[in-house]
């Protein structure tokens, strides 16, 4: 046998990593922990049905965040609606159609560096784009086809991941039987990758939903004391409202945190708990969702 | 020779077949006649291209870019060209079926993986779907086994059940020659001798390429042997002459073990 002198060593390597990882996620859960006890000892109190359903105010008492949380709905379902299908889509056609040559290979490349932009230049490209050159204005359609840029990268990068990690035997087997390449997809990548595809979706929309920075360059007011149009009211068309202007939860904070009376603050904390709580929805359902699909499909 | 002569009737045969990866030429200028209703092995040292050639045959080789067909398969009694660039591969593989070498069943149930070849053919009548899959699962010798849970996961099966349902699978869509690639190379030996005796009764209704490393196998199942050696065909004969009395130097030193 080997005369082994460096088990203690490495022993003791393993025992010192466990620690810092440890300490790491310590520091991580403590970060988060104060953050929302710190919104909650300042805002819970404040949350009650008068906040939901109150327009913003002069008066703080009097304020509420329905225009806020309305709008923020609507963006979402907007970006949703553009970002979903394309993502997939541009996702599914780099994996199982394009051919690899150097145009596709560059494309790759600038959907990894479009993750990276920072997202104010998204909301300077929308404001040149949508809002000046399209005349979109200063809207909810901007505003979800803004978000939907900044967040396809996470989609399209997700899509491949799940996508490749079906085995290729298993298309060849499908191929085998004479399916076509779209059979292959609808029968088998999609269905297979749909949890992967699925927790991408909606880290993508967690991502969009806390964004502040591109939604004020394009110009998302502030203090907005009505809503959109309502689709199904008989004077205006059903797309009237994604013409409309906005605010979302995010600005709203913010636009309160600047003020400088502390009674603002406390609904600033409370606004900033009402988004806590859609963000750890959503990721809670992304758990759910991969906890599912992954139970089911075994190679 | 005799031998030969007598089963001239012929389910497919390659004609000068080369085939390259690129710029490596993988088969070199194979003649191949594969006799109807009947089991053809494959055999040869690992590396010489048996995979390779089985693959050509359904043109799963179209699926990756740069592989390249020289020469002619031919498909009786259409008398079609299975490589022609003309042809579409789909087409080719309705007609022709594949058993791979590691167990590939889908992670669906056990009835939709047989029933699979179905769906994509666009058939929906649900009661020859049945009808279909029932009898082709007891083709493969596995109906009495799954009968009661034709609804939960294939991938519950053992390996040499897995093998037997994707077996199933592809003769629940009527092909015309079954393709295996060392089918039993990952079973143990009871499910071999399973899917050995499944070969022998299938002989009557489908025509069969195999190939194998195990040469009591090849001896067990085929009708006729080629040898190959670095991607040439060195010798093609009745299974009885290959063994027996090969013409070759290559295949004997091969079959009495002294290498490969
Ligand atoms: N995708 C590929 N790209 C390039 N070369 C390949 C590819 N697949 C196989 N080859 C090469 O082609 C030759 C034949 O391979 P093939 O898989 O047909 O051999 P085989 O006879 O089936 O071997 P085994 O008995 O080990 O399965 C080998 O030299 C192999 O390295
Ligand atoms: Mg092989």
């Amino acid at each position: 046998m080997i005369e082994v002198s460096n088990l203690t060593i490495r022993k003791w390597i393993d025992f010192l990593f466990q620690i810092v990882g440890l300490l790491i996620l310590f520091l991580a859960l403590v970060t988060l922990l104060s953050l929302i006890l710190d919104l909650s000892t300042k805002g819970l109190h404040r949350i009650d049905w008068a906040f939901m359903t109150h327009f913003p105010s002069r008066f703080p008492e009097r304020a509420g965040i329905l225009s806020a949380w309305v709008g923020s709905l609507l963006v979402i379902l907007l970006t949703s609606f553009f970002v979903i299908p394309l993502g997939i889509a541009a996702g599914i056609y780099l994996e199982e159609y394009a051919p690899k040559n150097f145009f596709s290979t560059f494309i790759e490349l600038n959907i990894v560096n479009l993750a990276g932009i920072p997202s104010i230049t998204f909301g300077l490209m929308a404001l040149g784009f949508f809002v000046y050159t399209l005349n979109f204005g200063q809207s909810i359609l901007t505003a979800g086809l803004t978000l939907s840029l900044l967040v396809l990268p996470i989609i399209i990068v997700t899509t491949r991941e799940a996508i490749r990690t079906i085995p290729q035997t298993i298309r060849e087997a499908a191929f085998g039987l004479g399916a076509s390449r779209w059979q292959v997809i609808q029968h088998h990548v999609l269905p297979y990758s749909s949890g992967g595809i699925l927790t991408g979706v909606i880290i993508a929309l967690s991502r969009a939903i806390g964004e502040t920075a591109p939604l004020i360059t394009i110009g998302a007011l502030t203090f907005i004391a009505f809503l959109p149009p309502n689709p199904l009211g008989t004077d205006q068309n059903f797309y009237d409202w994604i013409f409309s202007p906005f605010t979302v939860l995010p600005i709203q904070m913010f636009n309160w945190v600047s003020r400088p009376q502390s009674e603002f603050h406390v609904n600033a904390a409370a606004t900033g708990l009402i988004l806590l709580l859609l963000t750890l929805v959503l990721n809670a359902v992304a758990i759910f969702i991969r906890f599912r699909f992954r139970r089911r499909i075994k190679w | 020779m005799v031998e030969i002569l007598k089963k001239e009737i012929l389910r497919s045969d390659v004609r000068n077949l080369s085939f390259s990866y690129g710029d490596k030429k993988v088969l070199k200028n194979i003649n191949l006649p594969i006799a109807d209703n009947k089991v053809t092995a494959l055999i040869g040292p690992s590396g010489c291209g048996k995979t390779t050639l089985l693959r050509c045959f359904n043109r799963m080789h179209d699926l990756y870019k740069s592989t390249h067909y020289e020469g002619e398969i031919i498909l009786f009694p259409e008398g079609i060209n299975i490589i022609s660039a003309k042809l579409d591969p789909i087409e080719v593989r309705m007609k022709i079926g594949m058993v791979f070498q590691k167990p590939n069943p889908f992670p669906k149930s056990i009835f939709e993986n047989v029933s699979y070849g179905l769906k994509v053919r666009g058939i929906r009548k649900s009661s020859f779907i049945k009808d279909k899959s029932e009898k082709a699962l007891k083709q493969a010798g596995l109906w009495e086994e799954v009968k009661d849970r034709l609804h939960q996961p294939a991938t519950s099966l053992s390996g040499g059940q897995q093998q037997r349902l994707c077996i199933a699978r592809a003769l629940a869509t009527d092909p015309e020659i079954l393709l295996l690639d060392e089918p039993t190379s990952a079973l143990d030996p009871i499910s071999t001798a399973h899917i050995e005796k499944l070969i022998v009764d299938l002989k009557s209704t489908v025509t069969i390429v195999i190939v194998t490393h195990n040469l009591h196998q090849a001896a067990r199942v085929s009708d006729s042997t080629a040898f190959m050696y670095l991607g040439e065909m060195v010798e093609f004969g009745t299974t009885n002459q290959i063994f027996t009395n090969p013409q070759q130097k290559r295949t004997e030193n091969y079959i009495t073990g002294r290498f490969g």
